[in-house]
């Protein structure tokens, strides 16, 4: 059994980070730079990292798989970052971050991380804005906000369309700073394909180069992963088709322990699936839901076109069943009611599974112009793949995979129960339990690299002698390299028929169908079953074209596609372990129905999800036993000091 | 429907390439151009036939991963709009589509239609920021920006460094990309003790970089997926003679750690 100790510090909530941070041990200056740490990913959480590390004075090498820190997937967040700054006078504190995000989460996070990431938010906001991140203004010159759901006061910052893109490229800008002075040395295109422990300690990586193909070895004191999330498990999701789950996958099987797999997120609003063909399903940011009011024929069948359904025979039907959140109820709850009206017979749109988000209500009260200037790129967006214009008419929206709240578990420094290997941003499952709240993963990305790591990674650091790291010669090395190579011989080697792209979309069409928005437990011992059957054909019959020794993208991919059917069962064995139903996890044998109190009281709807606080308030950490034995279930008790597990009402 | 594809093939970049014609399988005119590439790779693995190597990765036009000349213009048909935004409705049943790579001497390729773009990546390491530190910053909304400088700011900003515009230009020049970066940092008060030593050192090493000069056709600007102005080119040239006359020095503008 792995031992999970998750390090939070004692003392009142409000004062644990400082007081953390004042007894967190120092390295002085000339000590620091003879400390070598890899970073995978540079993303905002890796991006962050490298930069703030080096400016520390560490010895920083940072490695991605894109041709450029600037691709990483954070740049494709469209609708803001969360912060406390209560610049509204609305109400907001960090205390109210720190609840909502625990609400949100249904009461399946850390409380003190989160509060944490809540006191760090509003030094996020004023980082970004000085190294010139554009952010909406008003015309005094001071920020501007919106509205996310989950939460009923306004502390969203945005950049148009574009938040993510713009984040990034602030932090791209730190990086490459810290890359001109030599601070930062950075690969790309150098994608990790595992992870060195050395006893019992990550020190190091193997890399593949995806331009030459050649493999190397990386040695280090430390080793932080902030490798994206692994959405891509279900092939069609809003993640971009490069993300994937290869950097932790190949952690946890050097022994990381993987936390609460299962828990995913199912975005409410996106373009509806419209063929076989497709490769990418593409979100509209929830910022539409300020404006934008979602509805489905309140009659079953009714196939008229949305101008021509009077408004008595409209079902707003968030508004109806949320009432003190309305189009801003939290994402599992809206994509559950989405799922539920069209199971109903009552979705829009050629397939029947879609419902529309119409903006007609916004562009009479405020003009089309104001809607185009808060939501243009979208607007455009969506005329692309649809060829209609929601100007005009109503946006068609399905849920879709989005996010995932699982990752490698770290304690409150952001480490993994391996010693010396950090998890950051998606990759890790530190802060939003079952269900992520709008503009909060690029508020948590930025949180862990710029603000949380820099402070935490020295504690472990000095309790190692500078420059004594494994040199690449040691076994260690030559193993994993070993390893990689064999694998790369075995895609290389087989003798199928099929295309890594082709598994991929069969596994994408299990998990979707038995580990999606609804699950049970008869759904996911078939999913097993399926799954087990998949991992055995692939190894049979897959065919993988070209060399080792060159681009060869059919390869890359053949790696990530094992390693995702991998995860699929690990994923699906979590989700029928956790006999309840809290936030996105939705197991449809744990839900409210008309003969519980809660619903009688108003508090919830019949058919919300059904925590089980006395047998799951914990994280489920999952601990590699080696191939074809089963992983063993690790539990970290979730305790609440500050907060008060209660229902999670919404109405 | 169905096209015909007539692609540039090209092991890696010590050998030469050559255009190989395909006829695509069965298309659906609401798939993306990449989808359609993908569909015709799969045909291909299943012949036993390489696929053919492109870069993507978002599919929705703001990672500025994917490339490709599609007909000779980079990024397809439309005006502002990426290659995985244009879908097969644009074009006809029976069309020919010619597919190339973006061709510059600053751009080497890797194979096929993947091209290699760091020069862009060492141009923004040489100014293309803001020296703060982490943890150095004053409270976001000590510094007012004016709405009007802080949208123009953001119009710059949101170049995606795809690099089409130096595919669209006869002499493949950078300008286009180099401008809005320099611009969108230098409208904003936090850009501005920076200001003149980032354009100097920036157009600096885009010379060096290889790329060619600009003459100010607006090809770039036509092919852009975020139609950014040649304005900014305009901008960035009053800045850079400034900077001449203040006597910027060659060196980068990374200041100390
Ligand atoms: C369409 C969309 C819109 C979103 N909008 C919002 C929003 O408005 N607000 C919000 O808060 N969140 C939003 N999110 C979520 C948010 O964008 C992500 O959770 C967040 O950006 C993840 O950042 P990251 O740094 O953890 O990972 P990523 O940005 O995914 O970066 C991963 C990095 O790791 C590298 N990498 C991965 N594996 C390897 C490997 N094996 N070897 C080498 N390198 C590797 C990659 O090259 C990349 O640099 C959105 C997500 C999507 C999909």
């Amino acid at each position: 059994m792995a031992i999970l100790n998750s390090n939070v510090p004692s003392g009142p909530l409000a004062t644990k980070w400082e007081n953390h941070k004042f007894s967190s041990k120092l390295i002085n200056p000339a000590n620091k730079r003879k400390y070598k740490v890899i970073v995978v990913g540079a993303g905002l959480a890796g991006a962050s990292a490298a930069a703030t590390l080096a400016e520390l004075g560490y010895d920083v090498h940072n490695f991605v798989f894109h041709d450029s820190p600037r691709r990483a997937h954070s740049v494709a967040a469209q609708g803001g970052i969360n912060a406390a700054k209560n610049y509204q006078n609305d109400g907001d504190s960090v205390h109210r971050l720190f609840y909502d995000t625990i609400k949100g989460g249904d009461f399946r996070s850390r409380e003190a991380n989160v509060h944490r990431l809540a006191e760090v938010s509003v030094h996020i906001i004023d980082q970004c804005a000085a190294q010139g991140v554009p952010f909406a203004r008003e015309y005094g010159g001071l920020l501007d906000n919106r509205s996310f759901g989950g939460a009923q006061v306004s502390r969203t910052f945005y950049a148009r369309g574009q938040t993510g893109q713009q984040l990034l490229l602030g932090a791209y800008s730190a990086l490459s700073r810290n890359v001109a002075n030599g601070g930062v040395k950075l690969n790309t295109h150098s994608e990790m394909l595992d992870l060195v422990v050395v006893d019992g300690q990550a020190k190091g990586i193997v890399v593949r180069n995806l331009q030459t193909g050649e493999l190397t070895r990386h040695t280090a004191d430390a080793v932080v992963l902030a490798t994206g999330g692994y959405g891509n498990v279900f092939n069609l999701s809003t993640y971009a088709r490069g993300s994937n789950v290869t950097a932790i996958w190949r952690a946890y099987r050097r022994g990381a322990c993987f936390g609460n797999p299962c828990f995913t997120q199912i975005h409410p609003t996106c373009i509806p699936v419209s063929g076989d063909y497709q490769s990418k399903l593409t979100l509209m940011s929830e910022s539409l839901r300020n404006d934008g009011r979602i509805w489905a024929p309140a009659k079953v069948g009714d196939k008229r076109a949305p101008a021509e359904i009077p408004e008595g025979e409209r079902d707003y039907f968030l508004e109806r069943m949320y009432g003190a959140f309305g189009n801003l109820a939290p994402r599992d709850v809206a994509s559950r009611a989405a799922k539920t009206v069209c199971d109903e017979g009552r979705g829009v749109g050629a397939t029947g599974l879609g419902v529309y988000l119409d903006f007609a209500e916004s562009i009479n009260r405020l003009g089309e112009d104001k809607i185009r200037e808060r939501y243009g790129n979208l607007f455009a967006m969506y005329h692309e793949i649809t060829d209609e214009d929601a100007y005009k008419a109503p946006m068609r929206i399905y849920p879709a995979v989005h996010y995932t709240m699982g990752g490698l578990w770290v304690d409150y420094n952001l480490m993994s129960n391996l010693p010396g290997l950090f998890v950051l941003g998606e990759a890790n499952f530190s802060d939003h339990g079952a269900n992520r709240l709008g503009a909060s993963a690029l508020m948590q990305g930025l949180s862990d690299g710029y603000f949380v790591l820099p402070a935490t990674i020295s504690n472990y650091l000095a309790g190692q002698a500078p420059a004594k790291r494994p040199p690449v010669s040691h076994a260690a090395f030559a193993e994993a390299e070993g390893d990689v190579q064999k694998r790369i011989q075995r895609y290389l080697g087989g003798k199928g028929k099929r295309t890594p792209s082709s598994f991929h979309k069969e596994l994408g069409k299990i998990m979707w169908d038995y580990c999606g928005m609804a699950r049970n437990r008869a759904g996911l011992e078939k999913a097993l079953g399926l799954l087990g059957n998949l991992r055995e054909e692939y190894r049979k019959n897959l065919s993988v074209l070209g060399e080792a020794a060159e681009w060869n993208q059919a390869l890359e991919s053949a790696g990530r596609v094992e390693d995702f059917i991998e995860l699929g069962e690990l994923m699906c064995r979590d989700a029928l372990e956790r006999e309840e139903s809290c936030g996105g996890h939705f197991r449809e044998e744990f839900q409210y129905t008309k003969e519980d109190p809660e619903v009688r009281n108003g508090l919830v709807n019949p058919g919300d999800v059904k925590r089980d606080d006395t047998h799951f308030a914990h994280v489920a950490a999952w601990e590699y036993a080696g191939p074809d034995r089963k992983p063993i279930l690790n539990r970290e008790e979730l305790k609440y000091e500050e907060i008060k597990m209660s229902t999670r009402s919404y109405k | 429907m169905k096209v015909q594809l007539k692609v540039w093939r090209q092991k890696n970049r010590n050998t030469s390439g050559k255009f190989v014609t395909y006829e695509s399988p069965d298309l659906n005119p609401n798939m993306s151009f990449l989808e359609m590439l993908d569909v015709v790779n799969e045909s291909l693995a299943s012949r036993s036939e390489e696929p053919i190597a492109f870069d993507h990765d978002c599919r929705e036009g703001i990672c500025g991963t994917c490339s490709l000349v599609i007909n000779g213009k980079p990024h397809g048909p439309h005006k502002g709009v990426a290659t995985c935004q244009t879908y097969m409705r644009s074009f006809k049943d029976g069309d020919q589509i010619v597919v190339e790579p973006f061709r510059a001497k600053a751009f080497p390729l890797v194979k096929d239609l993947v091209v290699d773009r760091k020069a862009f990546d060492r141009i923004q390491q040489k100014g293309g920021f803001i020296s703060v530190r982490t943890g150095s910053a004053p409270d976001a909304n000590s510094i007012p920006v004016p709405k009007e400088n802080s949208d123009l700011a953001m119009d710059a900003a949101q170049c995606i460094g795809c690099g089409a515009c130096v595919a669209a230009c006869k002499n493949a020049s950078a300008m286009l990309f180099v401008s809005a970066k320099v611009s969108h940092l230098g409208l904003l008060p936090q850009g501005q003790p920076e200001r003149f030593r980032r354009v100097k050192a920036m157009v600096d090493q885009m010379d060096e970089e290889g790329f060619g000069a600009c003459t100010v056709t607006g090809s770039c600007e036509a092919v852009c997926p975020k139609s950014i102005s040649l304005d900014f080119i305009a901008r960035m040239n009053r800045d850079y003679l400034v900077a001449l006359a203040k006597g910027e020095s060659k060196k980068p503008a990374a200041g100390g750690v």
